[in-house]
């Protein structure tokens, strides 16, 4: 039973299409990691998936569901989460708040939900009063996976959660990522850090020019001798 | 004594009254550029519109008999605001949602409200005529005066006056609960801080962008009201306050609704004591002079016909200290 499958994708923001024709398939228990050099359209295959980018051939199908071009706020009720790059916070709110928003579309009591959230990261119990601005950059990063958390999505998307953080940070992130699996959510997510990545992986895909090149657990990339030359930086 | 409440009247009085008005109206501004990134410069002209539909209600009130210790323009709001936001609504969906779905660009949004104030301003001449219009044509303004020992004037205020003061004060409350305590109130502060996370979050932006319009329709009609029971109300009652309205949501810091408030009270400050003749107050003194000094009869620091500057020297003033206006300063 697999929770996310995208056929034959081809999609791009208006010119020539970013992605000529994607597969993947990922299980509800995987952490997939998705690789590939600057440009090959890693973050737009999460976009595509996640309704930010017009699919224009090709077909995602989420937990039995066609969900191809549903727009974000039909996918979050769905048990669909994303993590953008950059700008994933509200600033101007508060570690709570922000939490909070990541619970909108809910309409049951989210306090449990909450609590787990700052048992997964105990860091911002004590900051749930701060404007989310005020944080440091692993912070920041912890609420951004913490809202994405908060409407119990059976998958979360996150686009290069560990750029541009320091290596501690970065470490924390990949810890940060496998806990959030524990718990029972897939992680689909997009790294530049991709040795670091893949080896915490149970499925890796290598995407160049906007195609499959390689696909395996995290491990067997790591030790094709040729995705290592390529990809890996030898 | 007779100073003291002379500069009370003038400037306490009038100051709260023009800072209340600013603020509300303000305050609108500031949600709008918030959250659809535009500057809305029809906003003076949906005050406007909200008085003439309070004016409607009114005289409809009065044609039936409807007899209210309050003035009857302040008892139709409960009515009046409803109207209001509808309108608001309607002008957003007629003209600003198709361009929005079309994705120009804010500058495109900006013409379509100039566009939409001279609309306005044209059907409210067309039913109403260009004449001013009291909303006391059929009852008496009450005024109160609080005797001050030892002068001879006393503080004096309009029952509109005070009602506006405190219905700016609920307003103001009122909306910091919203925007604090509420579930969508939150989402219009997300929405207004990272839209693009607004929608991966699943929030409804469309619902947002409706509570927005909802609420700064609704403060427009209760400012413009306000201030024609203050005043009287004309076709250009608040089109003549527009830029110094968006004068105090930039002085605030666009986006922040306490800001705006703030601004609107600073600007509001700012004209009054501008325009207020010194020369009264300082009177007492005029024995004290040194021989051939004496007190010109007006000495105001800027004459009234050029009250309008005084919102841009405070908007100049702010901006050359704090650019992005005075509450945003610290964060983002």
């Amino acid at each position: 039973m697999t929770l996310i499958a995208a056929s034959g994708l081809v999609a791009g923001y208006g010119g020539a299409p970013i992605l000529n024709g994607v597969d993947l398939e990922v299980e509800p228990d995987d952490i997939a990691v998705i690789v590939g050099p600057n440009g090959a359209g890693k973050s737009t295959v999460l976009k595509a998936i996640f309704g930010l980018v017009a699919v224009a051939e090709g077909n995602v199908v989420f937990d039995g569901d066609d969900i191809t071009n549903a727009a974000p706020d039909t996918l979050v009720p769905m048990g669909m989460s994303f993590v953008p790059q950059e700008f994933n916070i509200f600033t101007s709110m508060t570690v709570e708040e922000n939490l909070e928003m990541g619970a909108y579309i809910r309409r049951d009591d989210f306090s449990e939900t909450m609590a787990s959230v700052y048992d997964m990261f105990p860091d911002l119990l004590s900051k749930r009063r701060q404007k989310a601005g005020e944080l440091s950059g692993g912070q920041r990063q912890m609420v951004a996976m913490g809202r994405a958390l908060m409407s119990k999505p059976k998958l979360l998307l996150m686009d290069e959660p560990s750029a541009g953080l320091s290596p501690i940070y970065m470490e924390q992130v990949f810890e940060h990522v496998q806990r959030v699996n524990r718990a029972g959510v897939c992680v689909l997510m997009v790294e530049q850090n991709a040795r670091r990545a893949l080896a915490i992986a149970s499925k890796g895909l290598v995407i160049a020019n906007g195609r499959n090149r390689f696909t395996g657990t995290g491990q067997d990339l790591i030790n094709d001798p040729d995705v290592a030359k390529s990809f890996l930086g030898g | 004594m007779n100073e003291l409440v002379f500069f009370i009247n003038k400037v306490l009085v009038s100051g709260s009254v023009l800072g209340s008005v600013y603020a509300l109206g303000a305050v609108g501004v500031t949600l709008i550029f918030g959250i659809l990134r535009f500057a809305h410069f029809a906003h003076g002209d949906m005050m406007t519109m909200g008085a003439f539909v309070s004016f409607l209600l009114a005289a409809a009130f009065a044609a039936i008999g409807i007899q209210t210790p309050l003035p009857t323009g302040f008892i139709v709001l409960p009515f009046a605001l409803p109207i209001a936001a509808a309108l608001a609504l309607s002008i957003d969906r007629g003209f600003y949602k198709p361009l929005r779905d079309r994705g120009v660009r804010p500058v495109t949004l900006l013409i379509a409200s100039i566009g939409v104030t001279l609309m306005i301003q044209g059907l409210i001449r067309l039913f109403f005529g260009v004449s001013n219009r009291s909303f006391f044509e059929n009852e008496a303004k009450e005024i109160f005066r609080i005797a001050v020992i030892g002068a001879k004037r006393s503080i004096s205020f309009s029952e509109p006056q005070v009602l506006l003061i405190i219905t700016t004060v609920v307003a103001v409350t009122a909306l910091h609960l919203f925007l604090t305590r509420s579930r969508l109130g939150k989402g219009m502060r997300a929405m207004a801080d990272n839209a693009d996370l607004a929608r991966v979050s699943g929030i409804n932006t469309g619902e947002v962008v409706r509570a927005t319009w909802i609420i700064a329709g609704s403060l427009a009609c209760l400012a413009g009201t306000m201030l024609a029971l203050d005043v009287s109300l004309k076709p250009d009652l608040a089109f003549n306050i527009v830029l110094p309205i968006f004068a105090a949501a930039i002085v605030g810091g666009l986006g922040h609704p306490y800001g705006a408030i703030a601004g609107g009270f600073l600007v509001g400050f700012a004209e009054t004591l501008a325009v207020f003749n010194w020369s009264s107050v300082l009177r007492p003194f005029k024995d004290v002079l040194p021989d051939g000094w004496t007190l010109p009869s007006n000495l105001s620091l800027v004459p009234t016909d050029y009250k309008l500057t005084v919102a841009f020297v405070i908007l100049v003033i702010v901006l050359l200290f704090r650019p992005t206006g005075i509450f945003k300063g610290a964060s983002t």
